[in-house]
């Protein structure tokens, strides 16, 4: 039988799932450890006690936000140096030149510009200067800097110069840890940059912590490799993923619409997921959430990293409702306190969860407590957070039509059986842990942004996606089960020839 | 002439980005090397055309290429300086300041990024009062202006004077020939033009009516306020539509970006699908299949709620978005100005009608 476990380290809570096939055989909900693995052993051992066959499991998967939350809040990171190779392009604007100040001087250790790169179609810029970056190597081990990240232009066209670098180093200090920016991102110099200086400034902290996350799950008593949930809802061996910790942004969205998907199993739908303080509308298509266009930053860095496109309202079960001078709902929360704060509970706050067990859409703590609320006061409340509840709905649908829509979360109860513009509401089972049950089911992927040229539209989409599948195989797909979810193709104005960027994803199943 | 605070530069990204109509490319990387030059402690000057002589040399300056590669090959003042700096050697003149070539997108910041390095002041105008994709679609080129020399600068060791050319047609070709030739980025320097030519054909204000825009679309943000109304309010513009990108289709033709988008309204447009034409920059409109708005009358389209601006090359599929109507300034609409930049010269056979007729 296959098992999974899948396990996603939020901010309060850790979360952790046993699949069976396609049936979510335990989850557990345990707090989330300042030191995370405690927690996650916590989390293990009650779910090999729930489902002792857990032990068993041939693959385990871990969606953490502790890479993003180091970045954010300025603790753990490395210093790293920059090589830039594109000279004498670009020398006005030098690696970091859009960074807070703060983080800049946290993580830049050293900045080394060099002449190289290529142009548009693969020729190069100037000759790479080798000898430039044989000095600036000797300089980075006598400096004592532990980690390097390597930029050149238009390296996701033609990545030999980054190689170059990266042999040099290898040559002249060979404890150091080197990232290129044509494994991580796409075109768009800065932002891959960027991408690939944050990846560097982590390195550390991700070989430590999935080191420290296979002890845990082989202190459980369970055997399986581990994998690392990456933002676009995929995974990634340990092994691989601690070079990538970048990856992992922001896979706690994901992994939650994407366990909404597995669990509504619908492969075509909206996702509502309400929490305490916050409600996320997502769309998926082909069983994956859609990707937000813009530019994303990450504790101010930007960066193009590939992020679930989510509308946030401020409507969650803590959410507070105040009746004077008009009745308003939120955005303030009362959060983690609900527990002691909500009148239900105990508290004096009136709040969303409040006006659910009023209405008798959920049952928690003393119902009593909120027997004299006015039932018109109820009416209006719900209708309100209905009218929230659809105006996002229908902000986030891409066509007009009627669509299902999976509601997960904690605060589900909150979404109304019936709802204008949505076909069915889907309440499934396990929705609390959905996150979990979203790292479980992650496959692997692979994925290339290239400019081709004079190729036809067809040829150029085939060899990306070669190069696509080449790369899911690496980071452990099984090749036969591979499949293209996403293809996208731009002609570029200006470039002469028939030149067309294409982007092709294919994703498919972890190899055995 | 008054000096230029970064924060006005800051302000003018944004609003040059808006005044790109859809193209134009983004202001970001040229507002960052202005950080780094305001950070070394420089200050650029703005000068109103009044203040010209009429015998006084301006150049005319652009970034010339695909958005793209300049996404990877990031522009520097350095290689902006040398173009002007070569058509000063070219015709043993010097210049008394420099121009913007287009207002919209980020060839509105590139003749600051000249200035700086060559301190000289940066005329309150430019050619186009928006963005447009072809060479002959500016106010000199509807008043017959000559169109040579032209110097481009390549930041290897390359450069290139265009000594004559028959027509802005064969300007555009040959200049375009180089500059692919030279990875499809370049700095330029057009046609140097007098005091007077500046003061009788150039479009005035339109920087500081850019950063203006700019300030707005900030303001408005800070008090939470809806930044599109204040474009609207600052620019006597027109709300056109409002909705959901339902459809992309692109391709390149002839080196241009051409292609439609369909929006499905929302809000007050639900029912309604309006149809969107680029080439570049967005050039037509049709609500419900009736055109609604049309070049040169400024298409822009923009982030429902943020107040940004989205290029041709960025919109996607599902975004929220809104499309006002900004006015043309008037040379553009006179009967040449029409045969250079309305509907017909972009292939599409509609007589012009603005919105704000």
């Amino acid at each position: 039988m296959r098992r999974r476990i899948g396990i996603d380290v939020g901010g309060t809570n850790t979360d952790a799932v046993l699949l069976e096939e396609d049936v979510v055989a335990a989850g557990v909900k345990t707090p989330t450890t300042p030191d995370v693995t405690t927690g996650i052993t916590r989390a293990l051992a009650a779910l090999v006690a729930q489902a002792p066959a857990a032990r068993d499991a041939q693959a385990a998967m871990i969606g953490t936000t502790h890479f993003t939350n180091a970045v954010v809040q300025r603790r753990d990171l490395g210093r790293v140096a920059a090589v830039r190779i594109g000279l004498p392009s670009g020398a006005s604007l030098p690696p970091f030149v859009d960074w807070p100040e703060d983080l800049a001087e946290l993580v830049r250790a050293e900045v080394v510009m060099l002449e190289g790169g290529h142009e548009f179609d693969g020729r190069p810029l100037v000759p790479f200067d080798a000898k430039g970056m044989r000095e600036a190597a000797r300089r980075i081990r006598a400096a004592g800097i532990r980690s390097v990240a390597v930029a050149a232009v238009f390296s996701p066209l033609n990545a030999s110069g980054e190689e170059e670098a990266a042999a040099i180093l290898r040559e002249e200090c060979p404890e150091v840890a080197v990232t290129l920016s044509h494994r991580l991102g796409r075109i768009g110099l800065l932002e891959r940059e960027n991408a690939a200086l944050l990846n560097a400034c982590l390195i550390e902290l991700a070989r430590k912590t999935t080191r420290a996350f296979t002890l845990a799950l082989r202190a459980s008593g369970i055997a399986a490799p581990l994998y690392l949930t990456q933002n676009d809802g995929t995974v990634m061996l340990a092994e691989v993923a601690e070079e990538y910790p970048v990856y992992s942004f922001a896979s706690g969205p994901t992994n939650s619409m994407r366990g909404a998907a597995f669990l509504g199993k619908r492969d075509e739908a909206l996702v509502i997921d309400v929490g305490g303080t916050t409600t996320d509308i997502g769309s998926l298509r082909h069983g994956f959430p859609r990707e937000a266009n813009n530019v994303v930053e990450i504790g101010g860095v930007r960066t193009l990293f590939r992020m679930p496109d989510l509308l946030s309202l401020g409507l969650g079960g803590g959410t507070r409702v105040a009746t004077a001078p008009a009745l308003t709902i939120g955005p303030a929360s009362v959060g983690y306190r609900l527990t002691e704060q909500a009148l239900v509970f105990g508290g004096d706050v009136l709040t969303v969860t409040d006006v659910a067990v009023a209405a008798g859409l959920i049952d928690l703590g003393d119902r009593k407590r909120v027997a004299s609320l006015p039932g018109k006061l109820v009416a209006e409340a719900l209708a309100r957070i209905r009218a929230m509840i659809e105006e996002g709905v229908d902000r986030m649908k891409t066509d007009a039509g009627d669509a299902p829509l999976i509601a997960v979360g904690g605060g589900s109860f909150l979404v109304p059986a019936r709802l204008a513009g949505v076909s069915e509401v889907l309440n499934v089972p396990h929705q609390a842990v959905a996150n979990a049950v979203g790292a479980a089911i992650a496959q692997v992927s692979g994925e290339v942004d290239q400019i081709f040229q004079d190729l036809t539209r067809d040829e150029a989409i085939a060899r990306a996606r070669r190069a696509a599948e080449d790369k899911a195989v690496a980071a452990g797909a099984d090749r036969a089960t591979l499949d293209v979810v996403e293809v996208e193709d731009l002609p570029l104005a200006y470039l002469p020839g028939n030149s067309l960027r294409t982007r092709v994803r294919v994703v498919g199943e972890i190899a055995r | 002439m008054r000096p230029v605070a970064v924060e006005e530069i800051e302000s003018l990204a944004i609003g040059a980005w808006i005044l790109g109509t859809g193209g134009g490319g983004s202001p970001y990387l040229a507002l960052l090397n202005m950080r780094q030059l305001y950070r070394q402690g420089v200050v650029c000057r703005l000068m109103d055309a009044s203040e010209l002589a009429d015998d006084d040399l301006v150049a005319v300056v652009s970034n010339m290429g695909a958005p793209l590669v300049g996404q990877e090959r990031l522009t520097d003042p350095k290689t902006m300086a040398l173009a002007v700096t070569m058509m000063e050697e070219y015709l043993g003149r010097k210049f008394r300041a420099v121009m913007s070539l287009e207002i919209g997108g980020g060839n509105s910041i590139q003749p600051f990024m000249a200035a700086a390095m060559l301190d000289l002041p940066v005329i309150d105008g430019d050619c186009m009062g928006r963005a447009f994709p072809e060479a002959q679609m500016t106010s000199f080129a509807i008043h017959d202006l000559k169109m040579y020399p032209l110097t481009l600068a390549d930041v290897r060791d390359n450069a290139v004077v265009v000594a004559r050319a028959a027509s802005w047609k064969w300007m555009e070709r040959i200049s375009r020939k180089a500059c692919v030739e030279v990875g499809s980025i370049a700095s330029t320097c057009k046609a140097p033009r007098t005091g007077k030519e500046i003061k009788e054909y150039a479009i005035l204000g339109s920087t500081t009516k850019a950063i203006g825009i700019g300030r707005a679309v900030q303001a408005a943000r800070r008090a939470h306020c809806d930044p599109i109304d204040a474009v609207l309010e600052v620019e006597a513009g027109i709300r056109i539509f409002s909705g959901k990108i339902h459809d992309i289709a692109r391709r390149t033709t002839e080196g241009f970006l051409r292609g439609t988008a369909t929006i499905e309204g929302l809000d007050a447009f639900r029912g309604h699908t309006f149809k969107l034409a680029f080439q570049n920059e967005f050039a037509v409109g049709w609500l419900d299949g009736l055109p609604r708005v049309m070049t040169p009358d400024l298409i822009c389209v923009l982030d429902t709620v943020a107040g940004d601006a989205i290029g041709t090359e960025t919109l996607r599929y599902g975004q929220r978005v809104t499309v006002i109507a900004l006015p043309a300034p008037p040379i553009l609409l006179t009967p040449k100005g029409i045969e250079h930049v309305g509907p017909r010269a972009f292939g599409y056979d509609l007589d012009f009608r603005s919105v704000f007729a």
